[in-house]
């Protein structure tokens, strides 16, 4: 991991417009509000948060799925939130996506060598079908499948192995950055694992950087180097892993660490949780100020009324009033 | 006498490739008042396992062996003289002595029907009770569940409750005849993190205040490390080790359990080496391996292993683990 940032975010907004109906108000869903990171080259940026956090709406503003309605995206020195043509194209070849389902992502009817060579035509990568082929077997290899898997169809293999075929996809193209989003939750625990080694060796080998994009916190913790904790929209807290999990600084974060069930009967049992009270607010209609102010024991009068800005305290960058002087 | 006692159970299903044997030779007991956590990955039988007790197998799977017993009655299926008086029996039981929650409360809950009406529907099927009554207790066990606004949250129907509220809804739904027995088939799987926390809670203070046996079917540790007694590990069909949640988690004895407890993350480590994975996928139903189930991925596999299915070894009243490892006559063998 070195020093060089690859991939600076800077106020980020990504909105939706939800109005029903003609006449009905507007209605706009601030899926990503105001947010701003960097991920270093080689380095594993992780995002947790509940469903509806924005953190997959994130990733794929990123990636240029969505357009964002504000802020820019900053890939490798260039603005790369409103390029088109083939600036678009240079910037999809080296940015690529893990999905999470690894049954929804790989089209059915063709077969892992057509899957895997797909990208590297569009991209022009090689010359010659023989040389996307060695590739293909190369890559299969990589990911830890057999070279004569490639004739197959993905309804032949597991979910493991289904998201092997979409590791080795995303690695056709030579990327510098993958976003990967959920990849291993809807796999068993003992192949979630394989995967997670396998990205950690493949990141190794090839100074590749990750956006890691996942709601277990655990496995999160374990392969990032820095974790955002989004709520609603907002990157509440940020910082070195470790950092984060062992002294949480946002009252969000401590409750969201101690709703971790810990594989160990004597850790588990003695735990005392920090149950939350009622359900994240819509993100229709945010609270006005601090967005977890509905739900935070600590929450002061201020909290409803002030939307904290992001503050530096030590590694870490925390939005929340009780940090600031 | 045990609550539970399911002895040598097979359970199959006719598939177009042929038949599924998804549980093979499944003995079990669980005692009154306690949690029981049963853990594997998917296609382990876990589910199927508790779907054949409570007679819930869908249309293609059927018992082909084995008894169960519940509170004391005979409840298999080849004990009745037909079909219908099974089906019939069951009905009376379930929602009353044994109740079921399952992981997707919005696939549980009818659509259509009012919360107050899914409610009562238990208590005015199962017991004597007037629909005054029936509403009165509907409310008594929403509030239990911790639902804010019981007598106006009643009205409403399941769409305008949240995932986490919906899951709440599904419990007292399955505690309102104060069942003996309640099986948990993933109840927190679909739920965020923090919503969990909220579910398992509640889960917990309901073992604590009532005298009910709670099965936890879940392929994740973490929540049976928080929430059971015991625990009993299954892969391929069968139980592989069965003991109490220190004996599984600080003494592990089957390699399978091993690999399981080393391929998880604990967030309390910080250590960043790498995760030991389990080799492999697991064996394929349709054609169960002849011998242990778990030798095709298992480090420590002998050649007995292959050929011979695994007896049970005992190693203390509460721990057992099928495994040729633990088993003295193996080491002639070799």
């Amino acid at each position: 991991m070195s020093e060089n940032v690859i991939l600076q975010v800077n106020n980020l907004k990504t909105y939706f417009d939800v109005t029903k109906g003609l006449f009905a108000p507007k209605q706009i869903v601030k899926a990503v509000d105001d947010v701003t990171f960097d991920v270093k080259e080689g380095e594993t940026f992780g995002l947790v948060g509940e469903s509806g956090c924005g953190k997959t709406t994130l990733g794929r503003t990123i990636v240029k799925l969505y357009e964002p309605a504000g802020g820019s995206i900053t890939f490798e020195g260039k603005d790369v939130s409103k390029i088109k043509g083939a600036d678009l194209k240079a910037f999809r070849k080296d940015m690529q996506m893990i999905f999470q389902d690894p049954y929804a992502s790989l089209n059915p009817r063709m077969t892992v060598g057509e899957i895997i060579k797909e990208p590297m035509i569009i991209h022009n990568i090689y010359d010659t079908d023989e040389q996307r082929e060695e590739r293909a077997v190369e890559l299969l290899k990589i990911v830890g499948l057999k070279p004569d898997h490639i004739r197959r169809y993905p309804a032949e293999f597991s979910g493991g192995q289904r998201q092997r075929i979409g590791i080795a996809r995303s690695l056709a193209v030579n990327p510098k950055f993958i976003v990967c989003d959920e990849p291993i939750s809807a796999l068993d625990a003992s192949i979630q694992a394989q995967v997670v080694n396998l990205l950690k060796t493949i990141q190794k080998e090839m100074n590749i950087s990750y956006l890691f994009i996942a709601h277990d916190l655990s496995m999160v913790k374990y392969i990032s180097d820095r974790i955002g904790v989004m709520y609603l929209g907002h990157i509440v807290e940020l910082g070195p892993s470790n950092d984060v999990y062992h002294r949480p600084l946002h009252p969000y974060t401590s409750a969201l660490l101690s709703a971790i069930p810990i594989p160990d009967p004597d850790q588990a049992k003695a735990r005392n949780r920090i149950v939350l009270e009622g359900e994240v607010p819509s993100p229709i209609n945010p609270p006005a100020g601090c967005p977890f102010c509905t739900r935070c024991p600590k929450a002061t009068e201020r909290c409803h009324t002030e939307r904290p800005q992001p503050i530096e305290v030590g590694t870490r960058t925390v939005s929340c009033h009780l940090y600031e002087k | 006498m045990a609550l539970v006692e399911i002895r040598d159970l097979y359970t199959e299903f006719k598939t177009d490739q042929g038949i599924v044997k998804a549980v093979r030779g499944v003995s079990l007991d669980v005692n009154q008042g306690e949690a029981l956590g049963i853990v594997g990955e998917s296609g382990s039988g876990k589910s199927q396992t508790m779907y054949s007790l409570i007679g819930l197998l869908a249309d293609n799977g059927y018992v082909a062996g084995g008894t169960f017993k519940f509170d004391g009655e005979d409840i298999t299926p080849s004990s009745f003289p037909n079909e219908r008086a099974y089906v019939e029996a069951m009905r009376k039981l379930r929602g009353d002595k044994m109740a079921m929650i399952f992981q997707d409360p919005m696939t549980f809950l009818n659509p259509v029907l009012k919360i107050g009406t899914q409610l009562v529907e238990p208590l005015l099927n199962h017991t004597d009770m007037t629909k005054a009554q029936a509403r009165e207790r509907a409310l008594e066990l929403m509030r239990l569940v911790g639902i804010p606004e019981a007598e106006k949250r009643i009205e409403q129907y399941p769409f305008e409750f949240s995932g986490g509220m919906r899951q709440r809804i599904v419990i007292a739904i399955a505690l309102a005849n104060n069942p003996k027995l309640v099986i948990a088939d993933e109840p927190t799987t679909a739920l965020d993190v923090t919503i969990q926390a909220q579910v398992l809670e509640l889960i917990d203070e309901l073992k604590k205040n009532t005298n009910s046996a709670i099965i936890m079917i879940t392929h994740d540790l973490g929540v049976v490390a928080k929430l059971c007694d015991r625990i009993a590990i299954m892969y391929g069909g069968e139980i592989v080790e069965i003991g109490t949640d220190k004996e599984i988690f600080y003494e592990p004895k089957h390699p399978y359990t091993m690999g399981l407890i080393n391929c998880i993350s604990n967030p309390e480590d910080d250590s960043k080496e790498d995760l030991k994975p389990i080799p492999g996928s697991p064996p394929d139903l349709l054609d169960p391996p002849k011998g242990c189930p778990f030798v095709e991925r298992c480090e420590k596999a002998m050649r007995v292993c292959k050929d011979f299915p695994p007896e049970v070894t005992t190693f203390s009243k509460t721990h057992q683990c099928s495994c040729w490892l633990t088993d003295e006559r193996a080491k002639y063998n070799e």
